[in-house]
């Protein structure tokens, strides 16, 4: 029987458009200090690191050996995780299973990524086959314009219901501190902004960040050993589906994005998500998949994306907060993004969020997102589970 | 020390390149040189589920078996998605900037059930819907790859 | 350790060049052979761990290129981006965990595809290091010669380390490069970087692996001769090779420690009966068989002059033929695991050493060894 596994601690540096004053080793530790200086223990006391971001971001191969100084794994194990968009939840989930395995109790995970380093763009092109989908394959943006037309085609949503996202994600982001972008937006702003890829708008999408992001995990058997209330994992799921970037629109295969939630609400036994959640850290890249992903969480039925965000149960004080923190629209350190919502989960469900606090949080989701529309589902609560589920 | 000076180097990686050479497979080799050699699109059908797959590949994934069957598919298709791309980058396939604004969108071609992408001859919005038909425009000289089509022209305007 | 077992072992011959086969069509053949071993389908498998590394194949997102070949679909995966003994690690984790009771995992390589020495040299700091050019195998020279020098080593013992696996290669129809050479041949072999010469160096090659772990209840169930991880860990030392003593073997001696404790082993060399090690370089495996416990430091020569580590004697070393017969990297690692799984079940063939109840299988990351990790593997619970 495995061991059941809480957050005992966080730090993430702040989020910016660019770090020149630090190379990636120094940024991981800022990270990594915050974090350790947050649980009240030293780097002594980690049995094992995990970290993760995209390797042609920075174009370093092996960045487990690489960032030895900054991540602090000098003569411990340390492994290295990358999935893309999901590499955050991916890191999250592995320093979960290693504390659930029973072999450490104490795990440190990092994400992190200096994006102003590279060609974004270029970057993520070269993610896909280099045959099938690269010679027209235009990045991130244009491929989640597809996303957005077969969306918007489906369900009959429009650009105004997506901008109604971007709005709010970056009002939340000026409740935190962390946040890279720091603007008060209008609808109107967000539509008079400029197509990047139509229907998706400058106003629509993420920014291009530099940061970092450290969360400490520890095991069932230590919790007491930590200052703050333990953030416990109740369940964990992913789905990796497809090789190529039109895979997920046969069937309108972006269905698939339910699956992996759907695990998570099975083993914990939630029956309606968006009353039972108390709040939800999503990985929305773009506005767009602020509406659908309410569907695929199911949050609403199909289509009801748009009309659920309207009406407010997604904003602070509403049903469900998503993203209090200001979410990937407002910083997108791309390895860190996912291991950031971990991250503002366990303080929403510690309390310590500051301004951007949710009341009484009991239980919070947080996803990641990146490939071929792949998924990754965390659910933490403030309550030990009765037995581990993975 | 004297008077400290706060310069932030940054390193260019300068013409840096990693140059690769890989596979297309043994589906893949056909689907390509089908292109190049009789503008001709195949795939390859699964046993089990009966879906074909375009591009070709060896397995199919949720029945988890081998694809062995080639079958010929249709140059025409409809539109399942689209974009019109209109922001500048660099393609990373030939370190050059690519030419915006361009139309390109997820095409399934008829007795394909799985999409392709590619370039559109329309980059006015309004003008493309999902469910449009579309037909492949060749290129005179080809060597063997995805831009062996010049575009999907759409069919009905 | 809760009893966790590796029920299902398959590989891809090695090959120089597997031009026919794309990333995907290696792990696809890799992942039916091992699944073929277990008596298994796809179906029975809980989950999946893939290991590849975005450089080495030009792919931001390497993993996705094999999702359908793995056998992903509708299941829960992930992807660590190192030595296979690590990906297995991972599963292991996963295993143990309690939320899976099987977990496939598989790695893939195209050498032939990349070019080796620029992918290699991306490991190192691009503001201090990587300018100088130096990469896999001149790092390498650099520890061979720190070694040679403070232990009296000469270019002669290494040899006899590529002698021997060569050698034993001629036994495992998988292997890319079996030769029958003298250690005169070795030693004429020109200069790479000195002190390694070409015949010091393992080859480039494409390969794919695929091993499959179960929990104590599946895997008595799935087959007849489970062999168990009896203990498993690994370690790093710092990364700029100017803060390491390159002739010292810090991490793998700790990451031995530990996964000696857990197996219960109290003498290496004693109660361990066969080791595939990680010889991507002659050298290695002398510096390597020091850090394992089985000789003490600058004594692997000896070991090795003493025919202790050939096929014959009495602690066989790498009768695979090892990395430097074939070396897909990612996979190395594990073909390490599954060439002790098989020597364990007693299913080596032409190979098979007799009696082997205990092996050790090793895997590295990173320049110059500087991550480890140690399993240590056997055919009693």
């Amino acid at each position: 029987m495995g061991k059941r596994v809480a957050v005992v601690g966080v730090g993430m540096t702040k989020q910016r458009s660019s770090r020149p004053d630090v190379n990636g080793q120094e940024l991981i530790n800022e990270a990594v200090r915050a974090a350790l200086e947050d649980a009240g223990i030293s780097r002594r006391d980690i049995d094992a690191v995990v970290i993760g971001n995209m390797d042609h971001f920075e174009g370093i191969n092996y960045v487990d050996t690489w960032s030895v100084d900054g991540s602090g794994a000098l003569m411990k194990p340390i492994m290295k995780l990358t999935t893309g968009g999901t590499t955050g939840t991916t890191v999250a989930m592995a320093a979960y299973y290693h504390v659930a395995s029973g072999l450490f109790q104490r795990v440190l995970a990092i994400g992190w990524e200096k994006n102003s380093e590279s060609d974004t763009t270029g970057a993520i092109i070269t993610a896909f086959d280099p045959f099938w989908d690269r010679p027209i394959f235009a990045g991130a943006v244009a491929g989640l314009a597809l996303e957005a037309t077969q969306y918007m085609h489906l369900t009959g949503a429009t650009e105004e219901d997506a901008a109604y996202v971007a709005v709010r994600e970056r009002r939340h982001a000026l409740n935190n501190p962390y946040a890279h972008l720091h603007i008060n937006l209008t609808i109107e702003d967000v539509m008079n902004s400029p197509y990047l890829s139509w229907p998706v708008k400058m106003g629509d999408m993420c920014p291009r960040t530099d940061g970092a992001c450290a969360v400490v995990f520890a095991s069932e058997d230590v919790v007491d050993e930590f200052p703050h209330r333990p953030a416990w994992i109740l369940a964990v799921a992913d789905r990796h589906l497809w090789s190529y970037t039109s895979d997920p629109y046969v069937n309108q295969a972006l269905e698939t994005g339910g699956w992996a939630p759907k695990e998570v609400y099975d083993k914990v036994g939630i029956r309606d998500p968006l009353k039972e959640i108390d709040v939800a850290e999503l990985y929305l890249p773009y506005s767009f998949a602020g509406l659908r992903y309410m569907e695929s969480l199911g949050f609403c039925e199909r289509g009801g994306g748009p009309a659920l965000v309207r009406s407010g149960a997604t904003d602070m004080g509403g049903e469900c907060p998503v993203n209090p923190s200001g979410g990937v629209m407002s910083s997108n350190a791309i390895g860190a993004t996912g291991l950031l919502r971990v991250a503002e989960c366990a303080l929403q469900i510690q309390g310590r969020a500051g301004d951007r606090q949710v009341p009484d949080v009991e239980i919070a989701l947080a996803t990641g997102f990146g490939g071929c529309f792949w998924s990754d589902v965390l659910l933490m609560g403030g309550e030990m589970p009765e037995k581990p589920r993975g | 020390m004297a008077e400290e000076r706060k310069e932030l180097i940054k390193l260019e990686s300068g013409e840096a390149e990693q140059p690769f050479r890989w596979s297309a497979g043994v589906y893949g080799s056909r689907f390509l040189t089908e292109l190049r050699d009789n503008k001709r699109f195949v795939g390859v059908r699964c046993p089990r589920c009966g879906k074909v797959y375009v591009p070709p590949r060896n397995v199919c994934g949720p029945c988890f078996v081998e694809l062995t069957e080639l079958v010929p598919v249709s140059d025409e298709g409809e539109i399942v998605t689209f974009t019109v791309v209109g922001f500048g980058f660099v393609d990373p396939s030939t370190g050059k900037q690519k030419p915006v604004p361009y139309g390109y969108a997820v095409i399934k071609l008829d007795g394909a059930d799985t999409y392709i992408l590619h370039y559109l001859d329309e980059t006015d919005p309004q003008k493309i819907k999902v469910g449009a038909r579309v037909k492949a425009v060749f290129e005179e000289e080809r060597t063997g790859s995805m831009l062996d089509v010049r575009h999907f022209t759409l069919l009905d305007r | 350790m809760e009893p966790v077992a590796v029920v299902g072992v398959g590989m891809t011959t090695i090959r120089r060049e597997r031009r026919e086969d794309g990333y995907a069509d290696l792990v696809y053949e890799a992942v039916r052979l091992a699944l073929e071993d277990a008596g298994m389908t796809i179906d029975q498998v809980d989950n999946v761990v893939t290991v590849s590394n975005d450089f080495f194949d030009g792919r931001t997102i390497s993993s996705m290129a094999v999702q359908d070949a793995c056998g992903s679909f509708d299941k829960n995966v992930s992807t660590v981006e190192g030595d296979g003994t690590f990906g297995a690690f991972y599963g292991l984790m996963r295993t143990l965990s309690g939320s899976f009771g099987t977990t496939l995992v598989c790695a893939h390589h195209k050498g032939s595809e990349c070019v080796m020495p620029l992918i290699t040299n991306a490991m190192f700091d691009p503001i201090y290091e990587r300018f100088l050019g130096v990469e896999a195998v001149t790092s390498a020279a650099l520890q061979a010669r720190s070694y040679m020098e403070r232990y009296g080593v000469a270019e002669e013992d290494c040899a006899l380390v590529s002698v021997k696996n060569h050698g034993n290669a001629f036994r495992n129809p998988a292997a890319q490069l079996p030769l029958r050479l003298t250690v005169e041949e070795v030693m004429s072999s020109p200069y790479v970087a000195e002190p390694l010469k070409v015949l010091d160096c393992c080859p480039i090659s494409d390969g794919a692996s695929a091993i499959i772990l179960a929990s104590r209840e599946r895997a008595e169930r799935i087959t007849a001769k489970p062999v168990w991880v009896k203990g498993v860990a690994h370690c790093c030392d710092a990364y700029h090779l100017g803060d390491r003593d390159l002739s010292e073997v810090r991490p793998l001696r700790e990451a031995a420690r530990r996964a000696y404790i857990m197996a219960g082993i109290y003498d290496p060399r004693k109660e361990i009966d066969l080791v595939e090690l990680y010889d991507a370089f002659s050298y290695m495996e002398l510096m390597w068989l020091e850090g394992l416990g089985f000789c003490g430091p600058g004594e692997g020569g000896k070991l090795t002059a003493s025919g202790a580590t050939a096929f014959e004697g009495e602690l066989p070393v790498n009768p695979s033929g090892g990395c430097l017969s074939g070396h897909p990297v990612l996979v190395a690692g594990l073909n390490r695991i599954i060439e002790c799984v098989l020597q364990i079940r007693g299913d080596a063939g032409e190979r098979q050493v007799e009696g082997v109840r205990t092996a050790v299988a090793h895997g590295i990351n990173g320049p110059c060894g500087q991550s480890h990790c140690v399993w240590v593997l056997g055919g009693e619970r």
